[in-house]
Protein backbone atom coordinates (compact mmCIF):
# COMPACT_ATOMS: atom_id res chain seq x y z
CA UNK A 1 0.00 0.00 0.00
CA UNK A 2 0.97 3.52 -0.78
CA UNK A 3 2.99 5.38 2.48
CA UNK A 4 1.07 8.53 2.22
CA UNK A 5 -2.14 6.57 2.22
CA UNK A 6 -1.37 4.41 5.64
CA UNK A 7 -0.14 8.11 7.07
CA UNK A 8 -3.27 9.52 6.06
CA UNK A 9 -5.26 6.35 7.63
CA UNK A 10 -3.64 7.65 10.82
CA UNK A 11 -4.51 10.77 11.02
CA UNK A 12 -7.73 9.76 10.33
CA UNK A 13 -7.75 7.76 13.30
CA UNK A 14 -5.92 10.11 15.17
CA UNK A 15 -9.01 12.50 14.44
CA UNK A 16 -11.60 9.83 15.64
CA UNK A 17 -9.88 9.11 18.92
CA UNK A 18 -10.58 12.55 19.50
CA UNK A 19 -13.57 12.78 18.77
CA UNK A 20 -14.18 9.11 20.62
CA UNK A 21 -12.99 10.82 24.19
CA UNK A 22 -15.02 13.88 23.64
CA UNK A 23 -18.02 12.10 23.16
CA UNK A 24 -17.11 9.91 25.84
CA UNK A 25 -17.30 12.60 28.22
CA UNK A 26 -20.68 13.82 27.86
CA UNK A 27 -24.09 11.39 28.89
CA UNK A 28 -25.72 11.63 26.00
CA UNK A 29 -23.28 10.85 23.54
CA UNK A 30 -20.91 8.53 25.39
CA UNK A 31 -21.49 4.94 24.07
CA UNK A 32 -21.38 6.25 19.91
CA UNK A 33 -18.12 7.89 21.27
CA UNK A 34 -16.93 4.28 22.63
CA UNK A 35 -17.85 3.26 18.60
CA UNK A 36 -16.32 6.25 17.38
CA UNK A 37 -12.93 5.59 19.01
CA UNK A 38 -13.13 1.69 18.38
CA UNK A 39 -13.45 2.60 14.38
CA UNK A 40 -10.41 4.51 14.76
CA UNK A 41 -8.37 1.62 16.01
CA UNK A 42 -9.63 -0.53 13.36
CA UNK A 43 -8.60 1.85 10.67
CA UNK A 44 -5.40 2.27 12.31
CA UNK A 45 -4.82 -1.73 12.82
CA UNK A 46 -6.08 -1.95 8.82
CA UNK A 47 -3.48 0.48 7.81
CA UNK A 48 -0.72 -0.82 9.52
CA UNK A 49 -1.62 -4.06 8.15
CA UNK A 50 -0.51 -2.10 4.47
CA UNK A 51 2.83 -1.06 6.03
CA UNK A 52 5.71 -1.48 3.42
CA UNK A 53 7.59 -3.96 4.99
CA UNK A 54 5.10 -5.51 6.97
CA UNK A 55 4.96 -9.38 5.54
CA UNK A 56 4.39 -12.03 8.25
CA UNK A 57 0.22 -11.82 7.81
CA UNK A 58 -0.65 -15.41 9.12
CA UNK A 59 1.70 -14.66 12.05
CA UNK A 60 -0.27 -11.34 12.37
CA UNK A 61 -4.01 -12.67 11.68
CA UNK A 62 -3.28 -15.42 14.29
CA UNK A 63 -2.27 -12.72 16.93
CA UNK A 64 -5.09 -10.57 16.20
CA UNK A 65 -7.84 -13.23 16.49
CA UNK A 66 -6.16 -15.32 19.28
CA UNK A 67 -5.90 -11.41 21.21
CA UNK A 68 -9.32 -10.78 19.73
CA UNK A 69 -11.17 -13.86 20.96
CA UNK A 70 -9.80 -14.05 24.01
CA UNK A 71 -10.71 -10.07 24.85
CA UNK A 72 -14.14 -10.55 23.80
CA UNK A 73 -14.68 -13.69 26.51
CA UNK A 74 -13.31 -11.66 29.33
CA UNK A 75 -15.46 -8.56 28.45
CA UNK A 76 -18.79 -10.66 27.52
CA UNK A 77 -18.26 -13.52 30.60
CA UNK A 78 -16.83 -10.56 33.90
CA UNK A 79 -19.67 -9.70 36.31
CA UNK A 80 -19.99 -6.12 36.65
CA UNK A 81 -18.84 -6.54 39.61
CA UNK A 82 -15.10 -7.65 39.16
CA UNK A 83 -15.13 -4.63 36.61
CA UNK A 84 -12.24 -2.70 38.35
CA UNK A 85 -9.98 -5.71 38.53
CA UNK A 86 -10.79 -6.83 34.58
CA UNK A 87 -9.97 -3.22 33.71
CA UNK A 88 -6.79 -3.50 35.59
CA UNK A 89 -6.04 -6.64 34.25
CA UNK A 90 -6.41 -5.04 30.64
CA UNK A 91 -4.24 -2.29 31.15
CA UNK A 92 -1.39 -4.45 32.41
CA UNK A 93 -1.55 -6.12 29.11
CA UNK A 94 -1.48 -2.93 26.97
CA UNK A 95 1.43 -2.19 29.16
CA UNK A 96 3.27 -5.45 28.89
CA UNK A 97 2.91 -5.04 25.01
CA UNK A 98 4.51 -1.89 25.29
CA UNK A 99 7.57 -3.63 26.56
CA UNK A 100 7.79 -6.28 24.47
CA UNK A 101 7.64 -4.20 21.38
CA UNK A 102 10.13 -2.29 22.94
CA UNK A 103 12.36 -5.52 23.26
CA UNK A 104 11.50 -6.67 19.76
CA UNK A 105 13.03 -3.40 17.89
CA UNK A 106 15.87 -3.79 20.33
CA UNK A 107 16.96 -7.00 19.43
CA UNK A 108 15.98 -6.26 15.59
CA UNK A 109 18.30 -3.29 15.41
CA UNK A 110 21.21 -4.37 17.80
CA UNK A 111 21.45 -8.15 16.75
CA UNK A 112 19.60 -8.56 13.79
CA UNK A 113 20.21 -5.55 11.20
CA UNK A 114 23.01 -4.57 13.37
CA UNK A 115 22.31 -1.02 13.02
CA UNK A 116 23.43 2.08 15.33
CA UNK A 117 20.82 3.07 17.51
CA UNK A 118 20.06 7.52 17.53
CA UNK A 119 20.09 7.72 20.94
CA UNK A 120 16.63 9.47 20.94
CA UNK A 121 15.30 5.61 19.45
CA UNK A 122 17.19 3.98 22.50
CA UNK A 123 15.76 6.11 25.38
CA UNK A 124 12.46 5.54 23.84
CA UNK A 125 12.87 1.95 23.77
CA UNK A 126 14.45 2.10 27.58
CA UNK A 127 11.60 4.06 28.73
CA UNK A 128 8.88 1.51 26.89
CA UNK A 129 10.21 -0.83 28.37
CA UNK A 130 10.68 0.83 32.02
CA UNK A 131 7.42 2.68 32.12
CA UNK A 132 5.31 -0.46 30.36
CA UNK A 133 6.98 -2.74 32.96
CA UNK A 134 5.95 -0.90 35.64
CA UNK A 135 2.55 -0.79 34.39
CA UNK A 136 2.20 -4.33 33.56
CA UNK A 137 3.25 -5.76 37.58
CA UNK A 138 1.78 -2.81 38.71
CA UNK A 139 -1.91 -3.08 37.20
CA UNK A 140 -0.97 -7.12 37.91
CA UNK A 141 -0.57 -7.05 41.94
CA UNK A 142 -3.65 -4.15 41.82
CA UNK A 143 -5.96 -6.75 39.75
CA UNK A 144 -4.68 -9.35 42.33
CA UNK A 145 -5.51 -6.87 45.78
CA UNK A 146 -8.87 -6.52 43.96
CA UNK A 147 -9.54 -9.93 43.16
CA UNK A 148 -8.43 -10.81 46.70
CA UNK A 149 -6.18 -12.92 45.20
CA UNK A 150 -3.40 -11.30 48.17
CA UNK A 151 -4.61 -9.04 51.01
CA UNK A 152 -6.26 -5.65 49.77
CA UNK A 153 -4.38 -4.53 52.80
CA UNK A 154 -0.78 -2.26 52.29
CA UNK A 155 1.99 -4.13 52.46
CA UNK A 156 4.62 -2.49 54.47
CA UNK A 157 8.21 -3.08 55.45
CA UNK A 158 11.24 -1.57 56.87
CA UNK A 159 13.26 0.37 53.94
CA UNK A 160 9.81 0.39 51.31
CA UNK A 161 10.67 3.85 50.46
CA UNK A 162 14.15 3.96 50.72
CA UNK A 163 14.21 0.25 48.22
CA UNK A 164 11.69 1.93 45.89
CA UNK A 165 13.71 5.33 45.37
CA UNK A 166 17.04 3.42 45.21
CA UNK A 167 15.47 1.05 42.13
CA UNK A 168 13.75 4.71 40.56
CA UNK A 169 17.46 6.04 40.69
CA UNK A 170 18.57 3.07 39.03
CA UNK A 171 15.94 2.63 36.55
CA UNK A 172 16.90 6.15 35.20
CA UNK A 173 20.64 5.46 35.47
CA UNK A 174 20.06 2.20 33.35
CA UNK A 175 17.71 5.15 30.79
CA UNK A 176 20.90 7.20 30.88
CA UNK A 177 23.45 4.43 30.17
CA UNK A 178 21.52 3.05 27.71
CA UNK A 179 20.78 6.03 25.72
CA UNK A 180 24.09 6.80 25.52
CA UNK A 181 25.69 3.35 24.23
CA UNK A 182 22.55 1.07 23.23
CA UNK A 183 25.23 -1.30 21.36
CA UNK A 184 26.94 -2.16 24.07
CA UNK A 185 24.26 -2.72 26.79
CA UNK A 186 21.76 -5.53 25.89
CA UNK A 187 22.49 -7.15 29.01
CA UNK A 188 21.40 -3.45 30.64
CA UNK A 189 18.35 -3.63 28.58
CA UNK A 190 17.04 -6.63 30.68
CA UNK A 191 17.97 -5.22 33.43
CA UNK A 192 16.24 -2.46 33.21
CA UNK A 193 13.14 -4.50 32.10
CA UNK A 194 13.41 -6.57 35.31
CA UNK A 195 13.76 -3.79 37.88
CA UNK A 196 10.63 -2.16 36.20
CA UNK A 197 8.62 -5.28 37.05
CA UNK A 198 10.35 -4.88 40.45
CA UNK A 199 9.68 -1.14 41.21
CA UNK A 200 5.45 -1.69 39.67
CA UNK A 201 4.91 -4.70 42.49
CA UNK A 202 7.16 -2.65 45.17
CA UNK A 203 5.13 0.39 44.54
CA UNK A 204 1.54 -0.93 44.03
CA UNK A 205 1.90 -3.28 47.19
CA UNK A 206 2.16 -0.62 50.10
CA UNK A 207 -0.87 0.90 48.62
CA UNK A 208 -4.82 0.03 50.39
CA UNK A 209 -7.45 -1.29 48.88
CA UNK A 210 -9.79 1.89 49.17
CA UNK A 211 -7.00 3.35 47.43
CA UNK A 212 -7.42 1.59 44.43
CA UNK A 213 -9.08 4.16 42.29
CA UNK A 214 -6.50 6.44 42.07
CA UNK A 215 -3.64 3.74 41.79
CA UNK A 216 -5.96 2.08 38.33
CA UNK A 217 -6.50 5.60 37.05
CA UNK A 218 -2.74 6.15 37.62
CA UNK A 219 -1.99 2.77 36.02
CA UNK A 220 -4.47 3.65 32.82
CA UNK A 221 -2.02 7.03 32.91
CA UNK A 222 1.24 4.97 32.67
CA UNK A 223 -0.21 2.48 29.97
CA UNK A 224 -0.42 5.49 27.77
CA UNK A 225 2.72 6.74 28.28
CA UNK A 226 4.36 3.31 27.60
CA UNK A 227 2.38 3.26 24.33
CA UNK A 228 3.87 6.75 23.30
CA UNK A 229 7.52 5.80 23.99
CA UNK A 230 6.81 3.06 21.80
CA UNK A 231 5.15 5.48 19.47
CA UNK A 232 8.69 7.21 19.39
CA UNK A 233 10.19 3.82 18.67
CA UNK A 234 8.60 2.97 15.41
CA UNK A 235 8.42 6.75 14.91
CA UNK A 236 4.67 6.66 14.42
CA UNK A 237 2.13 9.62 15.46
CA UNK A 238 -0.95 7.89 16.11
CA UNK A 239 0.45 5.95 18.70
CA UNK A 240 2.34 9.11 20.27
CA UNK A 241 -1.51 11.18 19.90
CA UNK A 242 -3.36 8.16 21.15
CA UNK A 243 -1.06 7.56 24.17
CA UNK A 244 -0.63 11.23 25.00
CA UNK A 245 -5.16 11.50 25.54
CA UNK A 246 -4.68 8.33 27.90
CA UNK A 247 -2.11 9.69 29.73
CA UNK A 248 -4.01 12.66 30.20
CA UNK A 249 -7.24 11.23 31.37
CA UNK A 250 -5.78 9.02 33.57
CA UNK A 251 -4.11 11.89 34.83
CA UNK A 252 -6.60 13.69 35.06
CA UNK A 253 -8.91 10.76 36.87
CA UNK A 254 -6.11 10.21 38.86
CA UNK A 255 -6.44 14.05 40.51
CA UNK A 256 -10.31 14.31 40.46
CA UNK A 257 -10.11 10.95 42.74
CA UNK A 258 -7.11 12.13 45.12
CA UNK A 259 -9.28 15.70 45.19
CA UNK A 260 -12.25 13.63 46.83
CA UNK A 261 -10.32 12.52 49.39
CA UNK A 262 -8.56 15.79 50.02
CA UNK A 263 -5.15 13.79 49.83
CA UNK A 264 -2.07 14.27 47.72
CA UNK A 265 -1.13 11.91 45.04
CA UNK A 266 2.22 11.49 46.62
CA UNK A 267 0.43 10.88 50.01
CA UNK A 268 -1.82 8.21 48.14
CA UNK A 269 1.19 6.61 46.57
CA UNK A 270 3.86 6.73 49.54
CA UNK A 271 2.06 6.72 53.26
CA UNK A 272 1.04 2.94 53.29
CA UNK A 273 -2.38 4.37 54.09
CA UNK A 274 -4.53 2.17 56.76
CA UNK A 275 -2.37 0.06 57.35
CA UNK A 276 -1.21 1.06 60.74
CA UNK A 277 -4.71 0.13 63.15
CA UNK A 278 -4.73 3.79 63.55
CA UNK A 279 -6.46 5.30 67.03
CA UNK A 280 -8.88 7.79 65.45
CA UNK A 281 -10.36 10.03 68.24
CA UNK A 282 -7.74 8.40 70.75
CA UNK A 283 -8.93 8.65 74.20
CA UNK A 284 -12.93 9.22 73.28
CA UNK A 285 -14.87 6.97 75.56
CA UNK A 286 -15.56 4.22 73.61
CA UNK A 287 -19.33 3.11 73.77
CA UNK A 288 -21.24 -0.11 72.65
CA UNK A 289 -22.76 0.00 69.37
CA UNK A 290 -26.63 -1.10 68.95
CA UNK A 291 -27.71 -3.53 67.16
CA UNK A 292 -30.54 -3.74 65.08
CA UNK A 293 -32.94 -6.52 63.45
CA UNK A 294 -33.83 -6.53 60.09
CA UNK A 295 -37.59 -6.30 61.36
CA UNK A 296 -36.67 -3.49 63.81
CA UNK A 297 -35.09 -2.11 60.43
CA UNK A 298 -37.74 -2.68 58.89
CA UNK A 299 -40.21 -0.07 61.29
CA UNK A 300 -37.74 2.67 60.70
CA UNK A 301 -37.82 2.67 57.06
CA UNK A 302 -41.60 1.78 56.84
CA UNK A 303 -42.16 5.03 58.91
CA UNK A 304 -39.58 7.29 56.90
CA UNK A 305 -40.62 9.54 54.39
CA UNK A 306 -37.39 10.41 52.73
CA UNK A 307 -34.45 7.76 52.71
CA UNK A 308 -31.00 8.16 51.40
CA UNK A 309 -28.68 5.24 50.30
CA UNK A 310 -25.40 5.52 50.42
CA UNK A 311 -23.24 2.64 48.36
CA UNK A 312 -19.80 1.08 49.24
CA UNK A 313 -17.85 -1.46 48.11
CA UNK A 314 -19.72 -4.25 50.62
CA UNK A 315 -22.48 -3.48 48.08
CA UNK A 316 -20.61 -4.55 45.54
CA UNK A 317 -18.80 -7.53 47.56
CA UNK A 318 -22.57 -8.44 48.49
CA UNK A 319 -23.66 -8.41 44.90
CA UNK A 320 -26.33 -6.20 46.54
CA UNK A 321 -27.44 -3.96 43.55
CA UNK A 322 -30.40 -5.83 41.83
CA UNK A 323 -32.11 -5.89 46.02
CA UNK A 324 -30.90 -2.22 46.76
CA UNK A 325 -32.41 -1.02 43.48
CA UNK A 326 -35.71 -3.33 44.76
CA UNK A 327 -35.81 -2.10 47.80
CA UNK A 328 -35.59 1.61 47.06
CA UNK A 329 -38.66 0.70 44.51
CA UNK A 330 -40.47 -0.52 47.66
CA UNK A 331 -39.91 2.53 49.56
CA UNK A 332 -41.03 4.87 46.99
CA UNK A 333 -43.87 2.79 46.28
CA UNK A 334 -45.29 3.61 49.67
CA UNK A 335 -44.48 7.61 48.81
CA UNK A 336 -41.24 7.51 50.40
CA UNK A 337 -38.48 9.67 48.69
CA UNK A 338 -35.58 7.86 47.95
CA UNK A 339 -31.79 9.08 46.74
CA UNK A 340 -28.67 7.33 46.39
CA UNK A 341 -25.62 9.18 47.60
CA UNK A 342 -22.65 8.67 45.66
CA UNK A 343 -19.07 9.04 46.86
CA UNK A 344 -16.79 9.35 44.39
CA UNK A 345 -14.33 7.42 45.80
CA UNK A 346 -16.94 4.58 46.65
CA UNK A 347 -15.88 1.23 45.43
CA UNK A 348 -12.59 0.43 43.87
CA UNK A 349 -12.66 1.84 40.56
CA UNK A 350 -13.55 5.93 39.43
CA UNK A 351 -17.75 5.42 39.03
CA UNK A 352 -17.87 2.01 40.67
CA UNK A 353 -21.12 2.91 42.23
CA UNK A 354 -22.60 4.64 39.20
CA UNK A 355 -21.55 1.23 37.40
CA UNK A 356 -23.16 -0.93 39.44
CA UNK A 357 -26.40 0.55 40.17
CA UNK A 358 -26.76 1.35 36.49
CA UNK A 359 -26.53 -1.97 35.79
CA UNK A 360 -29.45 -2.54 38.65
CA UNK A 361 -31.15 -0.11 36.58
CA UNK A 362 -31.17 2.90 39.28
CA UNK A 363 -32.62 5.76 37.42
CA UNK A 364 -29.76 8.65 37.17
CA UNK A 365 -31.60 11.28 38.32
CA UNK A 366 -31.95 9.14 41.55
CA UNK A 367 -28.18 9.53 41.87
CA UNK A 368 -27.02 12.45 43.84
CA UNK A 369 -23.53 13.51 44.66
CA UNK A 370 -22.19 14.25 48.48
CA UNK A 371 -22.28 17.95 47.86
CA UNK A 372 -26.07 18.29 47.34
CA UNK A 373 -27.43 16.08 49.38
CA UNK A 374 -25.68 16.81 52.96
CA UNK A 375 -26.78 20.39 53.16
CA UNK A 376 -30.60 18.31 53.30
CA UNK A 377 -29.78 16.11 55.65
CA UNK A 378 -30.96 16.59 58.64
CA UNK A 379 -34.43 16.46 56.91
CA UNK A 380 -33.70 12.70 56.14
CA UNK A 381 -35.34 10.46 58.24
CA UNK A 382 -33.09 7.53 57.13
CA UNK A 383 -29.83 6.83 56.20
CA UNK A 384 -29.15 3.17 54.68
CA UNK A 385 -25.44 2.66 54.57
CA UNK A 386 -25.02 -0.25 52.42
CA UNK A 387 -21.09 -1.71 52.86
CA UNK A 388 -19.81 2.01 52.88
CA UNK A 389 -17.25 2.91 55.68
CA UNK A 390 -14.65 5.62 54.84
CA UNK A 391 -16.67 8.06 52.87
CA UNK A 392 -19.54 8.21 56.05
CA UNK A 393 -16.92 8.28 59.07
CA UNK A 394 -17.48 11.43 60.57
CA UNK A 395 -13.61 11.49 62.03
CA UNK A 396 -13.10 13.38 58.72
CA UNK A 397 -15.19 16.41 59.58
CA UNK A 398 -14.43 16.15 63.39
CA UNK A 399 -11.02 14.71 64.46
CA UNK A 400 -8.04 16.64 63.58
CA UNK A 401 -5.99 13.25 64.44
CA UNK A 402 -7.75 11.17 62.02
CA UNK A 403 -5.87 10.29 58.75
CA UNK A 404 -9.23 11.21 56.62
CA UNK A 405 -9.68 14.61 58.40
CA UNK A 406 -10.47 16.77 56.02
CA UNK A 407 -11.62 14.36 53.42
CA UNK A 408 -14.99 15.39 51.96
CA UNK A 409 -17.68 12.86 53.09
CA UNK A 410 -21.43 12.42 53.20
CA UNK A 411 -23.15 13.32 56.62
CA UNK A 412 -25.00 10.22 57.40
CA UNK A 413 -24.49 11.07 61.25
CA UNK A 414 -27.01 14.27 60.42
CA UNK A 415 -29.50 12.03 59.13
CA UNK A 416 -32.44 11.50 61.82
CA UNK A 417 -31.69 7.98 61.76
CA UNK A 418 -28.94 6.23 60.16
CA UNK A 419 -28.68 2.32 59.93
CA UNK A 420 -25.71 0.93 58.48
CA UNK A 421 -25.28 -2.70 57.57
CA UNK A 422 -21.74 -4.32 57.86
CA UNK A 423 -21.04 -7.65 58.20
CA UNK A 424 -19.35 -7.54 61.23
CA UNK A 425 -17.05 -4.73 63.93
CA UNK A 426 -13.91 -5.40 61.37
CA UNK A 427 -12.87 -1.42 60.45
CA UNK A 428 -12.91 -0.53 56.94
CA UNK A 429 -10.24 -0.86 53.88
CA UNK A 430 -8.73 2.33 55.33
CA UNK A 431 -8.44 0.38 58.53
CA UNK A 432 -9.46 3.53 60.87
CA UNK A 433 -12.08 3.44 63.44
CA UNK A 434 -15.46 4.87 62.54
CA UNK A 435 -17.35 7.31 65.21
CA UNK A 436 -20.97 6.87 63.19
CA UNK A 437 -21.35 3.46 64.14
CA UNK A 438 -21.20 4.61 67.98
CA UNK A 439 -23.32 7.74 67.55
CA UNK A 440 -27.02 7.47 69.22
CA UNK A 441 -29.04 7.60 65.76
CA UNK A 442 -27.18 4.74 64.30
CA UNK A 443 -27.88 1.12 64.08
CA UNK A 444 -25.89 -1.45 63.22
CA UNK A 445 -27.72 -4.43 61.12
CA UNK A 446 -25.03 -7.28 60.78
CA UNK A 447 -24.94 -9.50 57.80
CA UNK A 448 -24.53 -10.05 54.63
CA UNK A 449 -25.75 -7.15 52.62
CA UNK A 450 -27.34 -8.98 50.18
CA UNK A 451 -29.55 -11.02 52.84
CA UNK A 452 -29.95 -7.67 54.58
CA UNK A 453 -31.47 -5.85 52.06
CA UNK A 454 -33.73 -8.80 50.76
CA UNK A 455 -34.73 -9.49 53.73
CA UNK A 456 -36.11 -5.37 54.31
CA UNK A 457 -37.38 -5.49 51.11
CA UNK A 458 -39.40 -8.75 51.58
CA UNK A 459 -41.03 -7.17 54.65
CA UNK A 460 -41.73 -4.48 53.10
CA UNK A 461 -43.87 -5.92 50.40
CA UNK A 462 -45.21 -8.40 52.70
CA UNK A 463 -47.18 -5.40 54.39
CA UNK A 464 -47.85 -4.72 50.82
CA UNK A 465 -49.83 -7.32 49.99
CA UNK A 466 -50.94 -8.77 52.84
CA UNK B 1 12.41 13.50 15.72
CA UNK B 2 11.51 16.56 17.37
CA UNK B 3 8.31 16.73 15.01
CA UNK B 4 7.07 14.03 17.20
CA UNK B 5 7.92 15.45 20.56
CA UNK B 6 6.12 18.25 19.28
CA UNK B 7 2.83 16.40 18.72
CA UNK B 8 3.38 14.85 21.53
CA UNK B 9 3.69 18.03 23.68
CA UNK B 10 0.62 19.44 21.77
CA UNK B 11 -1.33 15.95 22.52
CA UNK B 12 -0.82 16.30 25.98
CA UNK B 13 -2.80 19.69 26.33
CA UNK B 14 -5.17 18.86 23.94
CA UNK B 15 -5.89 15.34 26.38
CA UNK B 16 -6.09 17.79 29.31
CA UNK B 17 -8.29 20.14 27.46
CA UNK B 18 -10.42 17.26 26.27
CA UNK B 19 -10.97 15.36 28.91
CA UNK B 20 -11.29 18.48 32.12
CA UNK B 21 -14.74 18.44 32.35
CA UNK B 22 -16.57 14.64 32.93
CA UNK B 23 -19.50 13.32 35.02
CA UNK B 24 -19.00 11.45 38.01
CA UNK B 25 -21.43 8.81 36.45
CA UNK B 26 -18.79 8.50 33.16
CA UNK B 27 -15.76 7.86 35.13
CA UNK B 28 -15.97 3.92 34.54
CA UNK B 29 -16.81 4.16 31.27
CA UNK B 30 -14.42 6.81 30.36
CA UNK B 31 -11.66 4.81 32.53
CA UNK B 32 -12.04 1.78 30.74
CA UNK B 33 -12.60 3.63 26.85
CA UNK B 34 -8.85 5.32 27.37
CA UNK B 35 -7.46 2.01 28.65
CA UNK B 36 -8.98 0.02 25.07
CA UNK B 37 -7.43 3.38 23.51
CA UNK B 38 -3.93 2.62 25.23
CA UNK B 39 -3.84 -0.71 23.21
CA UNK B 40 -3.25 1.19 20.49
CA UNK B 41 0.29 -0.25 20.76
CA UNK B 42 -1.33 -2.56 18.59
CA UNK B 43 -0.12 -0.73 15.84
CA UNK B 44 3.51 -1.57 17.06
CA UNK B 45 3.32 -5.02 18.03
CA UNK B 46 1.83 -5.50 14.35
CA UNK B 47 4.80 -3.81 12.63
CA UNK B 48 7.23 -5.30 14.84
CA UNK B 49 5.50 -9.25 14.61
CA UNK B 50 4.97 -8.31 10.91
CA UNK B 51 8.31 -7.34 9.45
CA UNK B 52 9.79 -10.16 9.06
CA UNK B 53 13.80 -9.90 9.58
CA UNK B 54 14.73 -13.68 9.89
CA UNK B 55 14.65 -13.71 13.67
CA UNK B 56 12.74 -15.98 15.58
CA UNK B 57 12.94 -13.80 18.70
CA UNK B 58 11.57 -10.53 17.27
CA UNK B 59 8.46 -12.17 15.47
CA UNK B 60 7.84 -14.21 18.89
CA UNK B 61 8.10 -10.58 20.61
CA UNK B 62 5.71 -9.09 18.64
CA UNK B 63 3.51 -12.11 18.44
CA UNK B 64 3.03 -11.73 22.66
CA UNK B 65 2.46 -8.35 22.11
CA UNK B 66 0.20 -7.86 19.68
CA UNK B 67 -1.76 -11.01 20.99
CA UNK B 68 -1.81 -8.39 24.91
CA UNK B 69 -2.24 -5.55 23.23
CA UNK B 70 -5.55 -7.54 21.01
CA UNK B 71 -6.88 -8.55 24.34
CA UNK B 72 -6.43 -5.11 25.72
CA UNK B 73 -8.27 -3.51 22.34
CA UNK B 74 -10.84 -5.57 22.41
CA UNK B 75 -11.60 -6.30 25.86
CA UNK B 76 -12.00 -2.67 26.57
CA UNK B 77 -13.48 -1.50 23.78
CA UNK B 78 -16.35 -4.53 24.84
CA UNK B 79 -16.52 -3.70 28.43
CA UNK B 80 -16.95 -0.12 27.94
CA UNK B 81 -20.08 -0.59 25.48
CA UNK B 82 -21.37 -3.27 27.90
CA UNK B 83 -20.70 -0.27 31.03
CA UNK B 84 -22.73 2.37 28.47
CA UNK B 85 -25.17 -0.09 27.60
CA UNK B 86 -26.32 0.21 30.59
CA UNK B 87 -26.50 3.80 31.41
CA UNK B 88 -28.48 3.97 28.07
CA UNK B 89 -31.23 1.40 28.81
CA UNK B 90 -32.85 3.83 31.62
CA UNK B 91 -34.57 6.62 30.00
CA UNK B 92 -36.64 4.20 27.87
CA UNK B 93 -37.20 2.34 30.94
CA UNK B 94 -38.67 4.53 32.68
CA UNK B 95 -40.97 5.50 30.08
CA UNK B 96 -42.68 2.24 30.19
CA UNK B 97 -43.23 2.50 33.80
Amino acid sequence: MNGAFVEFAYIAAAVLFIFGLKMLGAARTARRGNAVSAAGMLIAIAATLGVSGVVSYPLLFAGLALGGALGAVAARRVHMTAMPQMVALFNGFGGLASLLVGWAEYHRALRVEQLALPPFTAVSIYLAALIGGVTFTGSIVAYAKLAEIIPGRPLLFRGQKALNAALLAAALVLLAIGGAAPESTYGLFLVAAALAFALGVLAVIPIGGADMPVVISLLNSYSGLAACAAGFIIQNTVLVVAGCLVGASGLILTQIMCKAMNRSLGNVLFSGFGAAPAAGAAGAPRRDVQPITAEDAYYLLEAARSVVIVPGYGMAVAQAQHVVRELGDLLEARGGDVAYAIHPVAGRMPGHMNVLLAEANVPYEKLVEPGDVNPLMSAVDVVLVIGANDVVNPAAREDPASPIYGMPIIHADEAKACIVLKRSMASGFAGIDNPLFFKDNARMLFGDAKASVAALANQLKETENP
Amino acid sequence: MTLLVFVFVLSVFLGLELISKVPSQLHSPLMSGSNAISGITVVAALVAAGLDDGSRLTAALGFLALVLATVNVVGGYLVTDRMLAMFRKKPGQEKSR
